[in-house]
């Protein structure tokens, strides 16, 4: 069980809506990958085609926790105001909480994060921060009211894992109390097991799943990852070594002395 | 008079924005309101009067992640 504010969720799994070849792969998805939360967004509603409201309606049908983003965003101003929109149509005062900072990377930036998160803390909203691996940032998220972080794994639909290691669990080493989500940059199911093997508390993950060849297989097969990363952090890892060391006992072994 | 609506000039005859948003196609849609770069809620609308030039965003729920 993992609690999110003042929510407690079971799955370690949390899906992005977009980039599936159809709304039925995605619902299908979200069931393979025994997913509670799901992430989605605002964009401009065209008065003829009407795309939204019957996305809305998909996504209420699933029965999910929604967890809106402020992607795209690249000021606090706009986070701000996108937050307080998404507030209203989404009835949820959670917000993953995005300032690109560089278009390239779709890197955070962490100034204008840490002050919008600020803003959105003191207004009551529950901020999931997307932010770096950067244990400064992470310390000012913290002290503006956040009650957990989302460092990212890669650059947004990169497929990369987990690019910086060190970096990754010196943050988890940090905050051992601090729920920790691995956002963006999942590849591959391995990558998510391994998250969960460093102690990261759950993942997110939109293009690794919807971009795959058969959507639905490759969330099923994440939350077999998932499970095992988790299971295999609670089972106590051995520490890596520089020398071998014998499995069999040396004690009787034939043909010597 | 001439609004910006989601980026596109329109042509609206009323001037209070639920009325407007009726008149733009919004009627009955579960959306959310900026004028200006400022934050509309729904419940607000009702005072909300628009003038020539005004920017409206009406933002839907969408695919995210």
């Amino acid at each position: 069980m993992l609690r999110l504010y003042q929510t407690t969720v079971h799955s370690r799994l949390m899906l992005g809506s977009a980039r599936y070849p159809s709304p039925q792969v995605l619902a299908d998805a979200v069931k393979a990958a025994r997913a509670e939360i799901v992430t989605v967004s605002l964009r401009r509603e065209s008065a003829g085609e009407r795309a939204g409201q019957a996305f809305w309606s998909l996504i209420r049908e699933l029965g999910v926790r929604v967890l809106p983003n402020t992607a795209g965003c690249h000021s606090v101003k706009e986070a701000v105001t996108t937050a307080h929109m998404a507030r209203e149509v989404f009835g949820t005062t959670w917000i993953k909480l995005e300032v690109i900072g560089e278009d390239d990377t779709l890197q955070p930036d962490v100034f204008g994060l840490v002050d919008a998160a600020r803003t959105l803390c003191a207004e009551g909203f529950e901020v999931f921060p997307y932010t770096t691996e950067d244990l400064v940032v992470a310390e000012r998220l913290l002290a503006a009211g956040c009650g957990l972080l989302m460092p990212w794994g890669a650059p947004i639909g990169s497929g990369r894992g987990l690019n910086n290691l060190f970096g990754l669990k010196a943050l988890r080493a940090h905050f051992p109390e601090v729920p920790l989500i691995i956002d963006a940059g999942l590849g591959v199911p391995s990558h998510a097991a391994q998250a969960l093997e460093l102690g990261f508390d759950a993942v997110l993950l939109n293009t690794a799943i919807a971009q795959a060849g058969d959507p639905v297989r490759m969330a099923a097969a994440f939350a077999q990852a998932i499970e095992a990363g988790l299971a295999a952090r609670q089972a106590g890892p051995i520490e890596p070594r520089d020398l071998a060391v014998p499995s069999t006992p040396v004690i009787g072994t034939a043909f010597r002395g | 008079m001439k609004i910006l609506v989601n980026g596109a000039w329109r042509e609206t005859a009323s001037r209070e924005l639920p009325q407007a948003l009726e008149e733009l196609g919004y009627g009955g849609a579960v959306v959310s309101t900026a004028l200006n770069g400022e934050f509309i809620a729904a419940a607000q609308r009702a005072d909300t009067v628009l003038a020539d030039g005004d920017r409206l965003e009406v933002l839907a729920p969408m695919q995210g992640g």
